[in-house]
């Protein structure tokens, strides 16, 4: 990657804030994400973290503010201003959303390879054998047994329908991926797991992606920065390892204090 | 290739009544390519703070870190990541690794980060796990169930696999049997004769006296200490 390339933030967050009435859910956001990086924000419940992810994502409609994505065909352009026919489109191609609870994110009562080929044929792929090629592809990657290709999720455990929800997100070959809470309702077990496959495909794929958490482990290992947010503001950005291992702000300094070791 | 100048380290402890910890002052440090130096100092001297202020894990509140030609004070997140991929590598006392990762692919894995092919990582990753002596019946099993003294090993093959220009060992020689002793200390020779520029803490003074240039007494920059 040359250092030109680097130069071009992918997304750039500008004054983005967001109220429910007299609640701030998130005020005055701002920060530029580049290509391939992957930034966590962390903070209790109610802190906003999700709100933003909503903002940034296209769920939620910012009261100020723009997000700036650096689009294939135009360069950037200010995704809260765009006509939702074209917002939608970007959420399936150049965007992926993975969802703490996979229900959320597959259809249960459509087949494991149809989640998968539906998200191509939603971005125009016709041809049923070079779907379920990419199917089987994806199941592969994402550690499923390509033999339950036929299988609906609901016959899935937890853990594979998370995994399942990842690939139907990638095959499209997003660039930005959000995330909220994607280990959250997993058994630990199912978790390091996971995170070795996230980690793996962020590397080879060049993803770049935010996470949403409360969880300090997992940003650890798949975070190079971290936000850290309370009460609808950020209290303290940076280097994951040196938010973490030298917190600046009292606030950052209690939650990693009280994680419990083990 | 590692230059320090006026560094400064307080730690405030917001929720201890906010109270101010001074480190370390005007840290000055230059390692040259192919030079090792040794931290030293007594216990609680700053050594390991000097050493995650040049990781960048730690903040420095004043002066320039410069690995590399990158000042890590002011770097952007990604830079520092940059310069962690290509140029610096960091030998730590603990492995911290994702749970239930196979010993090889712990030890491939800054290869990968840094670009190689997955085959020629492997295939180095091997190498540098054959030489520290890490059965190869264990390659295929995480090392969080090792012991100690092979968690460390594993830790060394991780931290040499990449022929990074700038190194940190933290204690590189501890629980080590006199035979793998040899071979780290070979390791680190081969770094320096490589060009890499190091900086040591090692508590084995057999060791320190073999692979080290200089030492450097960390309690010279003690606050208050005289210049």
């Amino acid at each position: 990657m040359s250092a030109h390339a680097e130069m071009t933030p992918l997304l750039s967050v500008r004054g983005v804030s967001k109220r429910y009435g007299a609640q701030i859910g998130c005020a005055d956001m701002s920060f530029d994400l580049y290509p391939g990086e992957v930034m966590g924000i962390v903070g209790e419940s109610g802190s906003g973290k999700s709100t933003l992810l909503a903002c940034l994502a296209g769920h939620l409609r910012p009261d100020t503010g723009s997000v700036l994505f650096d689009t294939r065909a135009d360069g950037l352009r200010d995704t809260v201003r765009m006509s939702e026919p074209e917002r939608r489109m970007m959420s399936r191609t150049d965007w992926a959303f993975v969802h703490q609870n996979p229900r959320d994110g597959l259809r249960m009562a459509v087949s494991a390879g149809g989640n998968v080929g539906e998200r191509l044929m939603a971005v125009g792929a016709r041809n049923y054998g070079d779907i379920r090629r990419s199917a089987v592809d994806w199941l592969d990657r994402v550690e499923i047994d390509t033999g339950r290709i036929d299988d609906r999720p609901s016959t899935f455990s937890g853990g594979m329908q998370q995994r399942l929800q990842i690939a139907r997100n990638l095959v499209t070959g997003p660039r930005l991926v959000f995330m909220d809470e994607p280990t959250g309702g997993l058994d630990v077990s199912v978790q390091a797991r996971l995170l070795d496959l996230l980690r793996g495909l962020v590397r080879d794929m060049g993803l770049s992606a935010i996470i949403v958490t409360h969880d300090l482990a997992v940003v650890r290992l798949l975070a190079d920065r971290l936000m850290v947010m309370k009460s609808g503001c950020v209290v303290e950005a940076g280097l994951t390892d040196q938010v973490l291992d030298d917190p600046q702000h009292a606030y950052t300094q209690l939650l990693v204090s009280s994680v419990l070791q083990v | 290739m590692i230059e320090l100048r006026d560094v400064r380290k307080t730690f405030t402890l917001h929720n201890q009544g906010a109270a101010v910890i001074d480190v370390l002052d005007r840290v000055t440090l230059s390692v040259a390519r192919g030079e090792c130096v040794a931290l030293t100092g007594a216990s609680g001297a700053g050594k390991s703070t000097l050493m995650r202020l040049i990781y960048g894990n730690y903040k420095a509140q004043g002066g320039r870190i410069e690995v590399g030609g990158v000042d890590l004070v002011t770097a952007m997140p990604r830079e520092v990541i940059r310069v962690r991929r290509e140029v610096l590598g960091h030998v730590s006392q603990f492995l911290r690794v994702v749970p239930r990762v196979p010993t090889l692919d712990v030890v491939a894995d800054p290869l990968l980060l840094a670009g190689a092919a997955p085959e020629e990582a492997r295939e180095a990753a091997a190498g540098l796990l054959e030489r520290v002596n890490i059965p190869r019946a264990l390659w295929s099993l995480s090392p969080t169930t090792f012991s100690g003294g092979e968690q460390q090993r594993v830790n060394i093959a991780r931290g040499f696999v990449h022929p990074y220009p700038a190194l940190l060992l933290d204690e590189p020689t501890a629980s080590l049997d006199p035979a793998n002793r040899e071979v780290v200390l070979a390791l680190i020779e081969e770094a320096k004769a490589r060009g890499a520029a190091i900086v040591g803490i090692f508590h084995d003074a057999a060791a320190r006296a073999r692979v080290c240039d200089r030492e450097v007494d960390v309690s010279r920059f003690a606050p208050g200490a005289a210049a």
